[in-house]
């Protein structure tokens, strides 16, 4: 690990002024189960890191007139048994999937969305779009068994690594944004952005930026929803494709219907003409089976992960049909 | 300690008979399990002395490269940097990414590290091949043709059979993951050097660190070595070596004036502390109607990195028999690869084997629309151990709900709903005969007792079987034996590889503790007026054989030593240990065949292994051998990339192995009473680790009625199997 500044501030504003306007100089620090293993790897090599952990206002899941606020600290642990989070099974099955209790008891909410990729290529050294020195992008000729089979036109290949971001989309949910000039709230769908060149990073955080907390709209309250997640292990393990689906029905009948995939793209990707083919249909195994089918049919498989667009199709047709089960 | 004289060795020496063994054969937890469980044994990872240094490697980032310069002036003068050692000078070629080129050490680990990449080394790089792929898509200059081998008339063979199976099957290259990393501290005092190592070879290191450190200009004697081991995090076959960063880490302490501890990081254990070699095979295999075998062909290829890795011999278990023969013919290729060293991994070889042997007459039986179970049953006499097999077959059948469970392959697939259940079976043998041992045994005058070995505990139970001898031989409890092992200045002893351990120190200990005792009952017998052969030690007493009235306790006997402790010692001895055994292993599974996961459900072993010294440890053995079976069954592979020829997976995040909730439900049943017991010992390491992979697979096979041709058997590689048939996808 690199050598750095090390910055505790106990406010927000206090933190803000700690950061640089330009990534990789400073990193925000949250509960350190990315941020320091990409610093031991020199993946990371900021020249100061500044610790979130002592601003208070980060903390709490809170519910008002606006839905619910769950702050950026809150741990993945907090969030599995806070009651508020019992109507969100989407979100729950996320948060259960990262099976290891030292990554729950440590791992945050914010970190989650704003960890980094975890492409190997990436993690090796190569940068986020994984180019040799010759400027050759090594993912699709290489291994690419995890990465991405939808929004891989290049030149970025891998899976966004969040599996909190495709429930949250799929709930409606927004993030509030503190920043050097007051704060902003964006959608979470616009949170994750596809990185055009190697200073950009995959979420729309600018680096002299704070994330402060997630809300969940109070509608949000009345969807079914689910997560579906496939993971080869029971033991902690990175999904191999997921799908998160919210659907407003009455009756049997889909009103509206929202499916997001997760690890499958560079961001949570939104399976729009899914969504289209259930509206107004009444859910069965075949309907599900057939939105499974529509979500995958722009994929296009790299040389290895042909099998991650049937695992993608199975994940939403599994979690359409656990949503449509469980109450709202 | 004083010497005594000793009487000649036992002419002949034996294993108490069944209704005479107190401890040997029961479950006893192992000595040192409350020491591991909280924490208060040292491994050589934990030892710290004063003022050590920590020392890192810098190691090759290039596959194939020549080194052209080595400029360590910036690292040399980084805070706390103390001393550098180059493994590698410039000119020389490294051949995988991982290969050590120096070591340097500095007052603290992330000193060490930082300077670590501050080390400039400039490469021309050579054109690198890191592809696990066939002979075929291979350049001439990466091939070695091992062997061609024929017995008997495999053409007649396959004109006679009725059925002639051809398939393909294989594995990859996988590493060792020992809990513990490769690595030592070393510590010199004037000229003499100590060692903790984590090794597999405590008594054999010594002469390896002498030599290599003659070679780095200092001079230092094996006499001069000694080696510290009390207790080991895992070898598994990785561990016999003083290797480059050994002799480094020596090489450090003596020019810095300081101890220094070099322990491999995670990603260099996976890089460069070893592999398992691949091994595939193109099979073709006939049979009669009836299932009896008629021919074996086999062209089989595989990689161990830069050697060879040992040429295999295949069919496995099924047609090892001379007699009746299976006509066979077999060859093998090395492929030569860039990716790292390969280095004997539990059982070498035969995994590999036995996934190719296994899986290919699986599929026969399913083509022959047979029942494997009979199938196999039928072709036993092919086996070296007919007899044993049958047994351990109908063993495993009944505890795994074989003959209730079992379907034919198709009928599995039409089960309702996406999970379908399947159940595979595998045959695996290995020799395990005892090494050269030596032990001694002290008994003091204050009744205390001592046995000492120049070998190691690799986590296998080794400390408490010595325990174990030493106690029964000499009636006494468990307790009142201290076991003395992990250090070069006992008695030397076997590496322990080859499931060589438990026969080796068995009988050397049963050997030196008979000694002990018959000079002790000589030296009471007068006591007790009668000759010492009619004496006998039991439950802390020793007493006239049939007669416990006329006895002293054991501490009152010992009393009579006076002040000059009785010291004796053993050796391995042939009569008490035996070689070959057989094992049965069978696996349930089940496979979601839209998502290609495979989970175990139950998976049972059956072995044999002769006279079992703690069932316990014995048992476990069974158990660690499963998990890691099913490790490298589902999930394990180094991945390479063609391009860079980088490792991608050199990490436990990407190189998976089960957690507790992967493994599924355990059973094992070890033979043992007449027909085993009066075998003698036999080693355990290494056989039940054999056969998961091709159980697991077979169980796959039948679970989706195709087979899924190579480990590990991943979410992909199933359903491609499942599309290739025309799919349940
Ligand atoms: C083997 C393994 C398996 C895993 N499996 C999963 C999985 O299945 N699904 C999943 O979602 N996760 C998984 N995780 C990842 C884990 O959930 C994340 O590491 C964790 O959520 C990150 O949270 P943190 O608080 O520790 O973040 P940190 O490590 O502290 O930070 C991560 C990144 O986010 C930035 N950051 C953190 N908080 C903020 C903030 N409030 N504002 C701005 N930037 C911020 C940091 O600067 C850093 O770049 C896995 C991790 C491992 C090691």
């Amino acid at each position: 690990m690199q050598a750095f500044e090390y910055a505790e501030p106990k406010t927000l504003n206090e933190a803000l002024g700690l950061l640089s306007s330009r990534w990789g100089e400073t990193e925000v620090l949250a509960g350190g189960t990315d941020l320091l293993s990409l610093m031991k790897n020199y993946v990371a090599t900021p020249k100061r890191v500044v610790n979130l952990k002592r601003i208070a206002e980060l903390r709490g899941i809170a519910e008002d007139s606006e839905g619910l606020r769950i702050g950026a600290l809150t741990t993945v642990q907090e969030l599995l048994e806070d009651q508020h989070l019992a109507r969100f099974p989407a979100l729950t099955t996320a948060a259960e999937g990262i099976t290891s209790p030292q990554i729950r008891n440590m791992g945050t909410v914010g970190g989650d969305l704003c960890q980094r990729p975890r492409c190997w290529y990436f993690r090796n050294g190569f940068g986020l779009l994984a180019r040799d020195a010759q400027g050759r992008a090594l993912v699709p000729e290489g291994d690419n068994r995890y990465h991405a089979i939808l929004g891989n036109e290049g030149p970025a290949y891998f899976v966004s690594a969040s599996s909190f971001g495709p429930p949250l989309i799929a709930l409606g949910a927004r993030v509030r944004i503190a920043g050097p000039s007051g704060t902003r709230e964006i959608p979470v769908a616009e949170f994750f952005v596809i990185p055009r060149n190697e200073n950009e990073r995959e979420i729309a955080l600018r680096p002299n930026e704070i994330l402060t907390e997630v809300i969940l709209p109070a509608t949000a309250r009345e969807l079914h929803n689910a997560t579906y997640e496939v993971r080869q292990r029971e033991f902690l393990d990175w999904p191999l494709a997921t799908a998160s689906v919210a659907l407003e029905l009455r009756e049997r009948q889909i009103r509206r219907a929202s499916v997001v995939l997760g690890h499958v793209a560079p961001i949570p990707w939104p399976a729009l003409s899914a969504t289209a083919l259930l509206e107004g249909k009444t859910l069965t195994e075949e309907i599900a089976a057939q939105a499974g089918e529509q979500a995958v049919a722009a994929a296009r498989p790299l040389s290895k992960n042909r099998y991650k667009v049937q695992l993608a199709r199975v994940a939403v047709k599994r979690a359409l049909l656990a949503a449509a089960q469980g109450g709202a | 300690m004083a010497e005594t004289p000793k009487p000649p060795a036992q002419a002949t020496i034996e294993w108490p008979p069944a209704e005479r063994r107190r401890l040997i054969g029961q479950r006893i937890s192992r000595l040192d399990g409350p020491a591991k469980a909280s924490g208060r044994a040292k491994y050589s990872y934990d030892v710290n002395r004063p003022g050590m240094l920590h020392a890192k490697l810098v190691f090759s980032t290039q596959a194939r490269a020549r080194i052209t310069a080595i400029d360590t002036s910036v690292a040399e003068k980084m805070p706390g940097v103390r001393a550098i050692h180059l493994i590698l000078q410039p000119g020389a070629e490294v051949r995988w990414v991982g290969q050590e080129i120096l070591a340097l050490a500095a007052d603290t680990e992330e000193q060490a590290r930082d300077a670590a990449r501050a080390v400039q080394i400039r490469y021309e790089p050579l054109p690198h091949f890191v592809a696990d792929v066939p002979p075929e898509q291979a350049g001439a200059d990466r091939l070695q043709q091992l062997r061609e081998q024929t017995e008997g008339d495999p053409e007649a063979g396959f004109q006679q059979a009725d059925v002639i199976l051809e398939g393909e099957y294989g594995c990859p290259v996988i590493t060792h993951c020992c809990l513990e990393a490769h690595g030592q501290v070393t510590e010199w005092n004037e000229d003499n050097l100590t060692v903790w190592a984590s090794t597999q070879n405590v008594s054999g290191l010594a002469p390896q660190f002498a030599q290599g450190l003659q070679a780095a200009g200092i001079p230092v004697q094996a006499s001069q070595v000694r080696v510290l081991t009390p207790v080991m995090g895992g070898g598994f076959g990785s561990k016999f070596a003083a290797d480059t960063w050994g002799v480094a880490c020596a090489a450090l302490a003596r020019k810095a004036g300081r101890s220094v501890k070099l322990m491999l990081e995670r990603d260099q254990e996976l890089l460069a502390a070893g592999g398992r070699p691949s091994m595939y095979a193109r099979v073709r295999v006939g049979a009669k109607r009836d299932g009896i075998l008629t021919a074996w062909s086999s062209e089989s290829w595989g990689t161990g990195g830069p050697s060879t890795a040992g040429t295999p011999n295949l069919p496995y278990v099924i047609g090892a028999a001379r007699n009746p023969l299976l006509p066979k013919r077999s060859r093998h290729t090395a492929v030569f690869t860039d990716i790292g060293p390969a280095r004997a991994w539990r059982a070498p070889n035969h995994p590999q084997m036995c996934l190719i042997t296994m899986c290919a007459l699986d599929d026969l039986a399913a083509k022959l629309q047979m029942d494997p179970l009979d199938f196999f049953l039928k072709n036993l006499q092919f086996t070296e151990r007919p007899d044993v097999y049958r047994e351990e077959l109908l063993k495993a059948a009944d505890l795994i709900g074989w003959r209730q469970k079992w379907r034919p392959r198709e009928e599995a697939l039409r089960a309702k709903g996406p999970v379908k259940r399947g159940l595979g079976l595998s045959l695996h043998t290995w020799g395990g005969r005892g090494h050269n041992s030596n032990c001694l045994v002290t008994l003091h005058p204050d009744g205390s007792v001592e046995v000492a070995l120049g070998s190691q505990d690799l986590g296998t139970g080794t400390r408490t079987v010595i325990g174990i001898v030493a106690a029964e031989t000499l009636g006494l409890p468990l307790e009142a034996v201290t076991v003395k092992i992990g250090s070069n200045e006992y008695p030397p002893s076997g590496a322990s590889g080859g499931s060589t351990t438990v026969g080796g120190v068995s009988s050397s200990t049963r050997d030196a503790a008979t000694n002990a005792l018959n000079q002790l009952l000589a030296k009471v017998a007068p006591a007790l007026g009668v000759p010492a052969e009619q004496l006998e030690a039991r439950e802390g007493r020793i007493q006239v054989k049939d007669d416990p009235s006329r006895s002293l306790t054991w501490k009152q006997a010992c009393a009579r030593l006076g002040t000059t402790p009785i010291t004796a010692t053993g050796r391995t001895r042939a009569e008490l240990i035996s070689s070959g055994v057989g094992g049965v292993q069978m696996a349930e599974v089940s496979v979601d065949v839209e998502t290609g996961i495979v989970r175990v459900e139950k998976m049972v072993a059956v072995q044999d292994c002769g006279l079992i010294m703690d069932l316990k440890t014995a048992e476990s053995q069974c158990y660690g051998a499963m998990i890691m079976g099913i490790c490298y069954a589902l999930y394990e592979e180094k991945i390479m990339d063609a391009l860079t020829g980088q490792c991608l997976n050199p990490d436990m995040e990407f190189y998976k192995l089960a957690g507790i909730g992967d493994i599924g439900e355990l059973v094992v049943h070890m033979m043992t009473g007449p027909g085993y017991d009066e075998r003698g010992v036999i080693g355990l390491g290494e056989p039940p680790v054999i056969s998961p992979g091709a159980a697991i697979s077979n169980a796959v096979a039948n679970a989706i009625g195709v087979r899924v041709p190579y480990l590990p058997l991943t979410p992909d590689r199933v359903l491609a199997a499942l599309e290739a048939k025309g799919g349940a996808v």
